[in-house]
């Protein structure tokens, strides 16, 4: 995983509540056998006008106008604003890899769902839970006629939107390590590696018989 | 030293570390991959220039996509044949050991495990699938993970996991002739419910365990995850070590000695304390049918179809009429009166050796019944399937009027070509009865191979053990 450096990025307003998982990435794009290309399908069913399958197209596509992330002012949007209850419905780990594929770095709410939000760690992306006044805030900030900027100090947990005071956020001591040090959970478990090893050699005294091909 | 459960001493040999909150590293020793969890974890590895910590620990099949006839010919559905050519180039990049598709040695992952030796008691076993808990029956201990943990065990040959709470439910007396290990686990899930064992590891106990043998202990510990537990668990004794002995993987000579000895360790001490503890009279339990969309909605063969109205629980009662409703069945039906249109004999819970001769035995010198459309046996390897031949099994299900095809999944979970159209109704010999598991709108019931066979050539659920006097 990259490390999570400070960025300054632009901010795509999302105004609902309840996003589910099958909202954020149909299901019909799981049978993939990739993590990565998911992007082009992200929020496929409110993004464009048609029904969406594997293997169309998608720059053919007839685009829904009324869509934030087809607004010209969010084209190259990190940051996404929504509403409570972010990506709840199935576990699919294939939500956190459209966002990301998108290029999505941040998702500000004021609440997620468990399984998303741990799963976004995994896949390096940062879900900021803020208060819903602040969340309401933001939003305005970022619905004039010019796009919010703001940027993410992760190291400092502040937000520094342009033109407004910064904006403090709270995150676990441990994951917010992982994500600066650009460690996932295998990255993690490398840096036992020796004790790993270790383990090897003991056991394969103890029971040579589970290293042997048979 | 205080008395362990085996799962203590499984856990405790493979803890690489621990933190102070008690989450363990857990060293994994066998990790069996298939064509649908893994492509992402292998692209993951791809992605960050990671190698597999072990590949020789790794043994991957295409099962739950690949077709069950005219393997020759190729896969026709594009999405299974993407899946399956991934599996195959991947396990060629990163050096895993794969049985292909055409390999005598393929079959689902589950049934091919213990067959090769490549499980063996005391191991850690892993697989992107939840029915992995079927490898408990060796005394190993088995659970199924996601698609990030498939990676990050390939990747680190470990698993970061916390300590499960245990169970241990001892099953006492003696099942009756005709009344087999799977109508035993569909019995113990209706007692307890598929919540019952929410997040704890089941031991299986007590003296019908013992007698049961490996194949039945599998079924047994494969259903364990239908009770919502983490694995399933049965101590070694020398039905397991005979089963072991002499397998392809297995260790031989003077090493088989040193396993053996090991190996005679991996059971519950006396005294050992289990958070939960489930007594069931095996005496009692009859041959079992499921008549909802869940595995505990399970009747026995001469009990009826129960009547939502007579649930005090009305969050039950909704449940259950919505399960009637779905599988089209009235309250009060006697279960011996609802005819089935399809049989399907497979799936990791019951496609072994043993659970074919079941099968062949009521059918031998029968007839698939008029109304009975499609009757499938898909045994679960390549190998099972040889050794029927060998012992003519085949023969008596294709003159009984059985289909008889290659390994894999099938019919089980509908992801190849053998499904159920909408309100087809099937006697399966599979594990799970979900709304639409064995294709949209079909209706499932649960059965063990006996009663599936028994049903094909009755065209209705029939006790079995009728059938069995009059032969
Ligand atoms: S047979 Fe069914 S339950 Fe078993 S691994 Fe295949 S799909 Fe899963």
């Amino acid at each position: 995983m990259d490390k999570f450096e400070t960025f300054t990025g632009v901010v795509a307003p999302l105004d609902r509540a309840n996003v589910d998982t099958d909202a954020i990435i149909p299901k019909q794009f799981l049978k993939s056998i990739k993590r990565t290309g998911f992007g082009p399908n992200l929020f496929d069913e409110w993004r464009y006008l048609d029904h969406g399958e594997p293997g169309m197209d998608n720059s053919r596509r007839p685009l829904n106008p009324d869509f934030v992330l087809n607004d010209p002012r969010y084209r190259d949007a990190s940051i996404l604003l929504a509403r409570d209850n972010f990506g709840c419905g199935s576990s699919r780990e294939h939500a956190p890899w459209a966002l990301t594929d998108y290029g999505f770095r941040v998702v500000i709410a004021p609440s997620f769902a468990d399984i998303f939000f741990n799963n976004s760690f995994k896949n390096g992306l940062l879900p900021i839970v803020l208060p819903s006044e602040t969340v309401d805030r933001l939003f305005r900030m970022s619905s004039g006629e010019h796009a919010l900027e703001m940027t993410v100090d992760l190291a400092d947990q502040r937000l520094l939107p342009a033109g407004g005071e910064p904006i403090p956020f709270d995150v676990d001591p441990f994951r917010k390590h992982c994500l600066l040090e650009g460690l996932d959970d295998i990255g993690l478990t490398l840096q036992h590696e020796q004790e790993i090893r270790a383990y090897e050699a003991r056991r394969r005294e103890q029971a040579p018989w589970l290293f042997g091909s048979g | 030293m205080s008395a362990k459960t085996l799962y203590d001493k499984l856990w405790e040999d493979h803890l690489v570390r621990s933190d102070e909150d008690g989450t363990g590293l857990i060293y994994i020793d066998r990790h069996l991959v298939h064509e649908v969890t893994s492509p992402q974890a292998f692209e993951g590895l791809r992605l960050s220039g990671r190698r597999p910590w072990r590949p020789d620990a790794a043994i991957a099949t295409p099962d739950h996509n690949v077709p069950t006839s005219g393997r020759d010919q190729g896969i026709r559905d594009p999405i299974a044949r993407i899946q399956v050519e991934a599996l195959d180039r991947n396990c060629e990049t990163f050096g895993i050991p794969e049985f292909g598709m055409n390999d005598v040695r393929q079959g689902i992952v589950h049934v091919i495990g213990p067959e090769q030796g490549l499980v063996l008691p005391g191991m850690t076993v892993v697989c992107g699938d939840s029915h992995t808990s079927t490898h408990g029956a060796l005394g190993s201990l088995a659970f199924g993970i996601g698609t990030s943990e498939v990676e990050h065990v390939l990747a680190t040959q470990c698993l970061i996991q916390k300590k499960s709470p245990t169970m241990r439910i001892t099953i006492d007396g003696e099942l009756g002739p005709g009344v087999t290990a799977k109508d035993l686990v569909l019995a113990i899930i209706g007692e307890i419910g598929t919540a019952g064992g929410t997040g704890h590891v089941i031991e299986y106990a007590g003296e019908v365990i013992r007698s049961l043998s490996m194949e039945g202990r599998m079924t047994v510990c494969n259903m364990t995850i239908e009770a919502g537990a983490r694995a399933g668990l049965i101590g070694v004794d020398e039905t397991t070590i005979d089963y072991v002995r002499g397998r392809p993987h297995a260790p031989a000579g003077e090493l088989w000695e040193r396993a053996e000895a090991d190996w005679r360790r991996l059971h519950s001490d006396p005294g050992a304390r289990f958070d939960r503890e489930v007594r069931i009279d095996a005496s009692r339990i009859v041959p079992q049918v499921t008549w909802g969309t869940s595995p505990e909605m399970v009747a026995p063969v001469d009990g009826r179809v129960p009547d939502p109205a007579r649930e005090s629980d009305p969050v039950r009662a909704e449940g259950m009429r919505r399960a009637l409703a779905y599988m089209g069945l009235e309250p009060d039906t006697p279960i011996g009166e609802i005819p089935v249109d399809h049989v399907f004999i497979g799936s990791c819970t019951n496609a072994r050796i043993e659970d074919l001769r079941a099968a062949a035995a009521v059918a031998r010198g029968r007839r698939v019944a008029e109304g009975v459309r499609q009757a499938l046996v898909v045994p679960g390897s390549g190998l099972v399937k040889r050794q029927a031949e060998a012992e003519g099994l085949d023969r008596i299900f294709i003159e009984a009027g059985f289909e008889w095809r290659d390994p894999g999944c099938s019919m089980c979970l509908a992801m190849n070509a053998d499904r159920l159209a909408p309100g087809d109704r099937c006697a399966s010999t599979s594990n799970r009865n979900f709304e639409g598991r064995q294709g949209k709108g079909g209706r499932t019931h649960l059965v063990s191979p006996a009663m599936a066979a028994a049903a094909a050539v009755t065209g209705r659920f029939t006790d079995v053990r009728e059938l069995q006097e009059e032969a």
